[in-house]
């Protein structure tokens, strides 16, 4: 009930460590590296294959689609499984109904059918929170994308593959355009970066598409592509989506194109070794030149596979932690009882 | 019944009296202050030596429920709300179910209110029929059957050229009409102020100029139409000076601002709790600060709870799905007695702006000891120590911010029309 909670805090358990997997705000380094190590050691280096991990045998993981998707949830399913949970999703299209008590009646329900885990997606920014705030204890809260919030597990995985071609993100310039003010991909990708501390993070895009304060989030602004682009090693290009123009945001595609697109020409500005990323769907000729998105410098679907390897590191470590937090609790316990049983027989 | 209320700390900003004496109280009204009236003998005598005298509070946007079921409790149960938190005149706003843009609406509410004879109602008449922006309601009917203000509530007129006709059409009639200036399109789908929190939680965005642009149109009608206009729930550092400005030019403008936006800011919406969605949403420290610098110079003339009590679903949903609005009449005095102790806020001000200058925006006498009037005052132990539970909260909305917070300074005894309606148990 506090106003002084802030929005990341409630994802840590008493031990400090994930409980649930909300926003990356408020995160440490030591989190993300946490999920990114054990991401690395469920793939197979030589075949660069995804090892089957049967750490969740016996676990009930539920997918609460509230807002349509493939890809992430095909993603999330498949991580899953390799994980050996058992696996339901639901797809909930009520978020324009908002029936107040149904939402959370339909998940205490769930829970009721033996959830230990709940991926959610839903279209109102905080949903993920709210649904935390409202579960049992033992139930774990991973967010799938809620509203234009939060993203976690897509930055996670762009960060995976950042750390695959570059190395350490440490020391990286990192620039990401488009459409910033309506992504929730956007805002933990920027916040990833911060808490790993690279060197410069710079948002491109017209200013219709920008929050009221960017710089809020410790971002650098450009509205020229040329300028921001410049010597960066990573570009993220964000999916423009076709809302944008009926809401008078920008005029057209092609005028988007024209100033922001992704072409040879422009990816020259950037560092030689530059990568080029993309958490898609990608529209071809309108944030990205197709000759680009095919080319040498892009690593777009890569992110598509480790994206699983992402989501099993996520799962298994909440799982793996609230085991851990049992066992603390089980020695303190012992401990108490053997402090006081000592105390009696002094006395 | 007679009363003698001897030793209190009388503060009364009507008649500029801050005084420790003894008032007394005969036939429902004020009888006198200071030296007893002729022949007056007491049949109750009550000691409030280390209290304070207030009158009763008046507070301009109270949601009490009734008629219809999409806030909580009821003209009883929050009328027993607002007298715990020393208020004794209150002003419903119109949007009731049905509205209430008929004469048998504002009756329903008159009779319920007295019924439950706990305090003094005053319904606020819908300006548009069902307050839907396009037709006027039967403007003089209903000031007939006893409104005392026109509004829209929180629904703003958008079509410019209605808005311009109602006003210029109840200038004829001896009101007030009162504005909430938001204009809808520029708040598109906003539930939080434009600002760093929402950027970086992906709140939608309700920009400043959502309010500042409609203001500014309001304040061109109202200066054609000559209207006497008060604005409802400012929430803007622009929108102060604004209003200054049209003072300064003389045009017939009042203004308040909500308790909460005195206290609260875009800082705690950090945690997604819903309990702070409120509209207008809560705005930057800048505005926070303008609104209080406002309150001090009289810029803004009165200080309002927006009581909206909500049921408890209301509130269970993600931060935008949620209901916007607060249960605040029981905290109405108490946060403004904070802003004294902590904000360098005159208690003159404070008070003036919670009695005498809200009563004189609808044209009322209530709000004042003067003798003669109504007896409506309350007595405040003004180092009482507590705190805000749902438990114990009278109003049937729990949805308050404030839950947990300490307050100095506690209403002990309420009395409305000379009786008394409310006793802090001890």
């Amino acid at each position: 009930m506090s106003s002084k909670l802030t929005a990341g805090n409630i994802q840590l358990n008493e031990l400090g460590r994930l409980k649930h997997f909300l926003t990356l705000e408020g995160l440490k380094q030591q989190h993300l590296l946490e999920i990114l190590d054990t991401a690395e050691s469920f793939i197979n280096p030589k075949t660069n294959e995804i090892r089957n991990v049967p750490v969740l045998r016996g676990k009930s993981i539920m997918n609460l689609f509230f807002e349509p998707s493939t890809r992430t949830r095909t993603t999330f399913e498949i991580a899953e499984k390799r994980l050996s949970a058992d696996v339901t999703s639901l797809d909930i299209q009520t978020s324009a109904t908002k029936k107040g008590e149904s939402l959370l009646d339909t998940l205490w329900n769930l829970q009721a059918m033996q959830a230990d885990m709940f991926v959610i997606r839903h279209a109102e920014s905080g949903a993920a929170h709210f649904f935390a705030q409202h579960v049992a204890p033992h139930v774990h809260v991973m967010n799938a994308g809620d509203g234009q919030h939060a993203h976690p597990t897509q930055a996670m995985l762009d960060m995976f593959t950042i750390r695959k071609h570059k190395g350490d993100i440490f020391d990286l310039k990192v620039a990401i355009v488009g459409d910033v003010l309506h992504s929730r991909v956007v805002r933990s990708q920027i916040q990833a970066l911060s808490i790993l501390e690279a060197r410069e993070i710079r948002v491109i895009g017209p200013k219709t598409l920008m929050p009221e304060s960017p710089e809020a989030m410790g971002v650098h602004v450009y509205h020229n592509m040329e300028e921001g682009i410049k010597d960066v090693d990573v570009i993220i290009m964000v999916r423009l989506q076709n809302e944008r123009m009926k809401s008078a945001l920008i005029p057209s595609e092609k005028e988007f194109f024209k100033l922001y697109g992704l072409t040879e020409k422009r990816l020259a500005l950037a560092k030689q070794d530059v990568i080029l990323m993309h958490p898609g769907p990608i529209n071809r000729g309108v944030e990205i030149d197709s000759a680009v998105a095919d080319g040498p410098r892009s690593v777009i679907l890569e992110q598509v596979t480790y994206g699983i390897a992402v989501r099993m590191a996520v799962m298994s470590i909440l799982m793996s932690n609230a085991a851990q937090l049992a066992q603390h609790k089980v020695e303190k316990e012992a401990e108490t009882a053997q402090d006081t049983s000592g105390t009696e027989t002094t006395a | 019944m007679r009363l003698e209320i001897k030793n209190g700390r009388i503060i009364d900003p009507s008649q500029n009296l801050d005084q420790i004496t003894s008032i007394y109280l005969a036939r429902g009204r004020i009888a006198g202050i200071g030296e007893a009236p002729e022949g007056f003998s007491p049949d109750n005598v009550i000691d409030a030596e280390d209290k304070w005298i207030l009158p009763g509070l008046v507070d301009l946007q109270v949601r009490l429920g009734e008629p219809g079921s999409h806030y909580a409790g009821s003209i009883a149960s929050e009328t027993q709300a607002a007298v715990a938190g020393g208020i004794t005149s209150l002003c419903c706003p119109p949007d009731t179910a049905p509205v209430n843009d008929s004469q048998a609406v504002t009756e329903l509410i008159q009779r319920r209110a007295r019924q439950a004879a706990t305090a003094f109602v005053m319904p606020i008449g819908a300006l548009t029929q069902g307050l839907d922006g396009e037709r006027l309601s039967g403007i003089y009917s209903l000031i007939e059957a006893g409104c005392v203000a026109l509004s829209q509530a929180n629904r703003p007129i958008q079509n410019a050229l209605t808005l311009k006709n109602a006003l210029e059409y109840t200038a004829s009639h001896n009101t007030v009409v009162m504005l909430r200036s938001e204009d809808q399109q520029l708040k598109n789908r906003g539930v939080a102020h434009s600002g760093p929190v929402s950027s970086r939680l992906g709140l939608p965005e309700n920009p400043p100029s959502a309010e500042t642009t409609a203001l500014a149109r309001d304040l061109v009608l109202v200066e054609e139409a000559g209207i006497r206009t008060h604005f409802s729930q400012i929430s803007c550092a622009r929108s102060v000076e604004m209003i200054a400005e049209a003072k300064k030019r003389g045009l017939p403008v009042t203004c308040d601002v909500a308790i909460h936006q005195l206290h609260l800011s875009e800082m705690d919406v950090l945690g997604f709790n819903s309990l702070f969605h409120v509209s207008p949403p809560l705005r930057g420290l800048t505005d926070r600060k303008a609104l209080l610098n406002g309150l001090k110079s009289g810029v803004i003339d009165a200080v309002v709870s927006d009581h909206t009590p909500l049921h408890r679903d209301d509130k269970l949903l993600p931060y935008g799905e949620s209901k916007p609005g607060i249960s605040g009449l029981e905290t109405l005095l108490p946060l403004l007695l904070k802003l004294v102790r902590e904000q360098n806020l005159d208690l003159m001000t404070a008070i003036s702006s919670v009695t005498h200058k809200p009563a004189s925006i609808i044209g009322m006498p209530s709000g004042s000891l003067k003798i003669g009037r109504t007896a409506d005052l309350s007595i405040i132990d003004p180092q009482g120590i507590w705190s805000l539970s749902p438990e114990e909260m009278i109003s049937e909305g729990k949805n308050s911010p404030f839950i947990g917070w300490e307050f100095e300074g506690k209403v002990e005894q309420t009395f409305f029309q000379g009786r008394q309606v409310y006793r802090s148990v001890e």
